[in-house]
């Protein structure tokens, strides 16, 4: 499956990356399965990614819970609580 | 436009003229006016930048706005939010609503703030004195969010 990754905020920043393109294993299912899958990158990715961390997720811009499916070309965007206003 | 995220300046005043313009069955205009302060977490702040997530911005805010209208009588919502830089005393964000009575007027100005503190993709970066850093979510917001959850 393709996906579209994007990271917002101090994840962006610590990862060094905005977007990106990627193509998933069929065993990545949900959004907490993609989280583990680029937790295993390692290294600043584990840290970013680590379980405790407190994290927020958006499937094709609608914020979703862990357990949410993934879906083929969505756009995932993962960042950290929302603090405007 | 109900909604608009933008670098530059606005004038509450000027916009809620033209949103009641022309509308004689508004008896009441409730705004909100967040601004940015020079003191945060014990930390003098010369500035912040403010990221947010282009296309769901929008999306979360227009969404913020259905719900308010679903629940009170309302004629008109309005939000407009800077990104960028700011600076001390520099307006961030403003919300308003028309309505025929100010009750309606009143919580819903009040919902579209504490949903938006914690639905719409804004971050803020503040400059201070020891650095830049990236403002933590505030449980408190949480809380004042929970309030509107239907029983």
């Amino acid at each position: 499956m393709k996906l579209e990754l994007k990271f917002f905020a101090s994840l962006r920043e610590a990862l060094k990356v905005s977007e990106e393109k990627i193509t998933i294993p069929s065993s990545v299912k949900t959004i907490a399965d993609l989280r583990i899958h680029l937790f295993e990158r390692g290294g600043v990715w584990a840290e970013v990614l680590a379980n405790g961390k407190s994290l927020r997720c958006a499937l094709n811009h609608q914020m979703v819970d862990p357990s949410t499916p993934l879906q083929e070309g969505a756009e995932v965007a993962f960042f950290p609580p929302v603090t405007g206003g | 436009m109900p909604i608009r995220i933008q670098e530059g300046d606005f004038d509450l005043s000027s916009e809620i003229t033209s949103m009641r313009k022309g509308d004689p069955r508004v008896g009441a205009v409730v705004s909100f006016l967040g601004t940015v302060r020079d003191m945060n977490d014990g930390s003098s702040v010369k500035g912040m930048t403010l990221e947010h997530y282009p296309g769901m911005t929008e999306k979360a805010l227009q969404e913020i706005l259905d719900q308010a209208k679903s629940r009170w009588d309302l004629y008109q919502t309005l939000v407009i939010h800077r990104v960028g830089l700011l600076l001390p005393e520099d307006q961030i964000v403003m919300v308003a609503v028309t309505s025929a009575h100010r009750v309606e007027a009143f919580a819903a100005c009040e919902f579209i703030m504490d949903y938006l503190k914690t639905a719409a993709p804004f971050w803020k970066k503040e400059d201070t004195a020891e650095g830049g850093r990236w403002v933590d979510a505030r449980v408190t917001d949480e809380t004042a969010m929970s309030r509107w959850e239907k029983k």
